[in-house]
């Protein structure tokens, strides 16, 4: 029984920009529903007072101190850049006002 | 702006951001200077390029930290970055490295002064992230970028939403400012950006307890903007409401120029975020003898300073915010040490500070660090005085060279001469000098002409250049006088 629709799909492509074709979204919305389900019986173990994982190493606390180190040459940067002039990287406008 | 329509409040929260004052970014190396080259500093880290790997830099989880203690926050003990996501291109990775539920501080207040009532406005959450890049947009189909920004250390600091006026909020941003700018997290420069204000503003009638529409306000760098801000919004909201109009949740922008907020096209990458824990980096953890070093090592906090001035040493609210709302905590300090070493009256010494001593401060630029007067010697030059060893008006000389030589006023007063003529063995020439060089003036007192006593006087202390015991003076012009 499917859980995700194919719109959902679409929204989620949109959000990680992808630009999927229809063969493609339909054979996703299979994929993803497949894993669901699976999640979803991975939810009927007991969990009780077992606290969640947001890690899987068990580590904590791994600072840097606060020393500035050099930069990167901005030229080998800027060289990889699809656009690039003078100092700066070029893209296209977006305009948020 | 006054309004018609009196029975609506205003209810805002505020989002504060500041960037955290350290040497460099906050998972990487680069440097945190403001106004580089575009593009200086930057690396692998800071530009996302695959492969590289984030390392927390501690001075900026101790600024949160610090900043949750001064904020009467709770900490918790065991705290996780997330990563945000969304594509802009200010965000090199195209997501951002913030803290979403478990955040480092959570549930603290900061007591806020206006108008001479205490103000308690909590605080729901102060958080770690990193700051983005910054767009120029210069010509019409292209930004420029310029990725210095991207990953210098950003706190985010949000209040509940117990915020009732445009005063309000900018009294809130003062204090907040303040207490950041003293235990040194922020350096406080709105006008560079490091502390930005977003307040987030509803109105809903008088009496109501639900929230209405919130509208969130971008660009306000100044405290006269967050206020005209503010106070322009709650005003077109009332006005929109009284004309039946529904108000829609949106961002919207501040314009300087026009004084007015107008929508944000904020793109319909809406608030999707999908925030899911950082693998990269993992939990910071906290114990109680690393939190209670650092609360140890707080200073003292403006409000509490305050309740010290006016309670215990009965300065006025406004003696007191001369002292203490400063940049520079330095000035306050000074006045304690200074109070500590006279042992006397708080409030000469609070005189002392507020003509003389901000006289020239202010007028050096605030420059803490040029002061070379110390608190000892105010305390030593005001000792001289009460014992009258030097008059009011040879102190505010003795003030000014100590300011400008750091010298103790004993040394100012024998190299300069200016110890008080106090035998009447050497003030009787001089006394009796003035005497007889103003016959008339002696006759018309004689008479009953008593205003013309303090004419003597003045005399008196322009011959000695201000160095004779005003007291002695008088006791002695009047026995002469007297005959």
């Amino acid at each position: 029984m499917p859980r995700l629709s194919i719109e959902e799909v679409e929204h989620v492509a949109w959000l990680a920009r992808l630009r999927l074709s229809e063969a493609e979204k339909q054979r996703l919305t299979g994929d993803l529903n497949t894993i669901l389900a699976h999640f979803e019986r991975l939810q009927q173990l007991d969990t009780t007072g077992v606290e969640g994982t947001s890690h899987a190493v068990p580590m904590s606390n791994r600072y840097r101190d606060d020393e500035p180190r050099p930069s990167l040459p901005r030229e080998e940067f800027l060289r990889e850049a699809p656009d690039a002039r003078d100092a700066f990287f070029v893209v296209p406008r977006i305009v948020e006002t | 702006m006054a309004t018609l329509f009196a029975k609506v409040e205003t209810v805002l929260g505020m989002e504060v951001h500041a960037e955290l004052l350290t040497q460099s970014k906050m998972f990487c190396g680069c440097s945190t200077q403001f106004g580089a080259p575009p593009n200086s500093q930057c690396c692998p880290v800071c530009l996302g390029l695959p492969g590289s790997l984030p390392v927390p830099n501690r001075a900026a989880v101790e600024h949160v930290l610090r900043t949750a203690l001064a904020l009467n926050c709770r900490i918790n003990w065991r705290s996780i970055f997330h990563r945000k996501n969304y594509f802009y291109p200010d965000l090199p990775k195209a997501y951002q490295i913030s803290q979403y539920d478990v955040p480092i501080g959570v549930d603290g207040y900061l007591d806020v002064r206006l108008d001479g009532e205490v103000k308690r406005i909590r605080i729901r959450r102060v958080h770690l992230e990193e700051d983005t890049g910054k767009l120029f947009h210069i010509e019409a189909a292209t930004s420029f970028v310029d990725y210095n920004r991207s990953g210098v250390p950003l706190m985010e600091v949000v209040s509940e939403p117990d915020i009732y006026s445009a005063e309000e909020a900018r009294a809130y941003l003062r204090a907040l400012r303040l207490v950041l700018v003293w235990i040194g997290a922020s350096d406080g420069k709105m006008e560079q950006g490091s502390l930005r204000c977003e307040p987030n503003i509803s109105i809903r009638p008088a009496g109501t307890t639900e929230l209405g529409t919130k509208v969130e306000l971008k660009n306000l760098n100044s405290f006269q903007s967050v206020y005209q801000g503010v106070a322009y919004e709650v005003e077109r909201q009332t006005q929109a409401l009284a004309r039946g109009e529904e108000l829609v949740q949106e961002t919207r922008r501040w314009d300087e120029e026009r004084l007015i907020t107008a929508p944000m096209r904020t793109k319909e990458y809406a608030h999707d975020y999908r925030y899911f824990p950082e693998p990269d980096l993992v939990p910071l953890e906290f114990d109680a003898p690393w939190i209670e070093r650092l609360r140890a090592g707080l200073p003292e906090l403006p409000e509490a300073r305050y309740a010290r001035y006016v309670r215990d040493y009965g300065l006025s609210e406004y003696e007191a915010s001369l002292l203490i709302e400063r940049d520079q905590p330095q000035v306050s300090d000074f006045f304690d040490a200074a109070l500590r070493a006279y042992g006397g009256d708080p409030k000469r010494v609070s005189n002392w500070m507020q003509s003389d001593f901000l006289r020239l401060f202010n007028a050096a630029g605030e420059d803490w660090p040029a002061v070379k007067v110390r608190p000892e010697h105010l305390a030593a030059m005001l000792k001289l005085q009460d014992k009258g060893q030097i008059s009011g008006k040879i102190a505010k000389e003795v003030f000014e060279v100590m300011w400008t030589t750091g010298k103790p006023p004993e040394q100012i007063v024998q190299e300069r001469g200016l110890q008080v003529i106090g035998t009447e063995e050497d003030l009787a020439p001089i006394i009796d000098q003035v005497l007889a060089q103003h016959p008339a003036v002696v006759e018309s007192i004689r008479k009953g002409e008593e205003g013309k006593f303090n004419f003597l006087v003045g005399q008196v202390m322009r011959a000695t250049r201000g160095k004779a015991d005003p007291g002695l003076v008088n006791r002695m012009l009047r026995e002469r006088i007297a005959g």
